[in-house]
């Protein structure tokens, strides 16, 4: 296949960015989107260029790492996948492809596609957690949890912070990121203690990060990768409203 | 206490229970402006007496201008909040599945504020002696505005604004009020649906009805 690339570079934080077009053969369809951009940064290397900055770890799907703008969508065009997981059959051969960093106030670009998303961090640190060691897995029937319950919190639980949540609403708004983080908690006796502070304390720190506010129009819903459901923000307003 | 108040969670839920007032407002205003279509002038005028009069309906509408007030502040400041929170924009349009009503939420409503104002000076300001016209005979100002073929085309406009505006809120509401869930969203959906077509259709329908029977 051979694409051209267009690719946002910005040197640092305070540097001015702007797009850089390249062009790009030998990118074989099985190749995953960060393998294509592998091969780009080898090429780039190769001509004593500066290669194109941007964030990965397990190219698993697992880590949240990998988050970019594809296109007009985070994680590329097709549901349900990372970046990383994102092959290149779902390109035309001769197609440009714009590739952009997550754009958001709490995202502030460090380099290239690298954005800081340690503000997701700080909501995550501010209550995303039980306060007591939980020990090791209890005796099932010794805490009783309905299946519909515990399959609910497992699928808040896969969230992986990526950020695309924040990268596709119109209004760059964390909230589907704080709903799945407080759903998992708030689904399980675990988390019942502690459900008011937690809730609280991550709804604050999510406006004091400067995100913007849900508009219920379900763009974070349809670009997760992990697909998490809007519901969960329906959750989240609940228990904010049952703290006070 | 501002966390409480200020909180994103907070200024929705102001939001959403001051649209839902509104939203509850809507099927007894079209209810009096139904009586339009009666030859009888009585029965709308004195609909609207008893509206200008009655003590416990001052009451409400006190409440009533409150809620619009409160809705159009919160919903603008949570738009500038919006706006403000991605201030690089995308070199590509985002292209993520969204309905096309929830993403047009601030110029809708703002085009029903263009519709209420002048609805206000119309009726309210009437009311109040401001502007000219007859206080106890709304409904022959209401038909003579509805003689004024660029009025009606205005009020079509505004009202099928307010329709997508209406099939946004109403879901919106359920979902910032944390009613929203796998089982009832469907529901709330159709009901949404039902509700955005009814309500400004049947406020659609007069100007139409009334020209005719002319």
């Amino acid at each position: 296949m051979k694409l051209r690339l267009k690719i946002w570079r910005q040197k640092n934080a305070e540097a001015k960015g702007a797009f850089a077009s390249y062009d790009l053969d030998g990118v074989s369809p099985d190749m995953s989107f960060l393998e294509m951009l592998d091969l780009l940064n080898s090429r780039l290397v190769s001509e004593s260029k500066e290669p194109v900055a941007f964030d990965h770890d397990c190219r698993e799907g697992i880590c949240g790492s990998c988050g970019m703008y594809i296109n007009g969508y985070p994680h590329g065009p097709v549901p349900g996948l990372t970046t990383c997981h994102l092959s290149m059959r779902y390109f035309r051969d001769g197609e440009t492809i714009t590739i952009e960093p997550w754009r958001a106030k709490p995202f502030p670009v460090i380099r290239d596609l690298i954005v800081d998303r340690s503000a997701m961090d700080k909501i995550q640190v501010a209550g995303g957690f039980i306060s007591v060691t939980a020990g090791a897995a209890p005796e099932a029937n010794s805490n009783l949890v309905r299946k519909h319950s515990s399959d609910l919190a497992f699928d808040s639980a896969i969230c992986i912070g990526c950020g695309a949540c924040v990268a596709a609403c119109k209004n760059a708004s964390a909230m589907l990121f704080v709903s799945a983080r407080v759903s998992q908690y708030a689904l399980l006796p675990q988390g019942r203690p502690e459900a008011k502070e937690r809730v609280r304390a991550m709804v604050e720190e999510m406006d004091r990060q400067g995100f913007g506010n849900c508009s219920n129009t379900g763009a974070c819903e349809a670009q997760c990768p992990k697909q998490i459901r809007l519901f969960n923000i329906a959750r989240l307003n609940r228990e904010y409203y049952k703290s006070y | 206490m501002n966390k409480i108040l200020f909180s994103a969670v907070s200024k929705k839920f102001v939001m959403a229970l001051a649209g839902l007032f509104l939203l509850l407002f809507l099927p007894v205003h079209l209810g009096i402006n139904l009586m339009l279509l009666g030859s009888d002038p009585e029965p709308f005028n004195n609909a609207a007496h008893f509206m200008a009069t009655f003590p416990l309906v001052k009451v409400v509408e006190i409440v009533l201008i409150l809620a619009i007030l409160v809705h159009i502040t919160y919903g603008l400041i949570l738009q500038i909040q919006n706006w403000r929170s991605r201030p690089v924009r995308y070199a590509v349009r985002n292209k993520s599945e969204t309905t096309a009503f929830s993403k047009f939420m601030i110029w809708t409503g703002g085009s029903v504020l263009i519709f209420l104002v002048i609805h206000f000076f119309n009726f309210y300001f009437i009311k109040l002696g401001i502007v000219e016209g007859d206080p106890e005979n709304f409904y022959s100002v209401a038909h003579q505005l509805f003689g004024i073929r660029g009025y009606v085309i205005l009020y079509w406009i505004c009202f099928l604004l307010l329709g997508f505006h209406l099939y946004h809120s109403l879901q919106s509401a359920f979902q910032t009020l944390g009613w929203s869930n796998e089982f009832w969203k469907p529901v709330i959906q159709v009901i949404s649906l039902i509700y955005a077509i009814i309500i400004p259709a049947g406020f659609a329908v007069i100007p139409l009805v009334i020209q005719f029977v002319k």
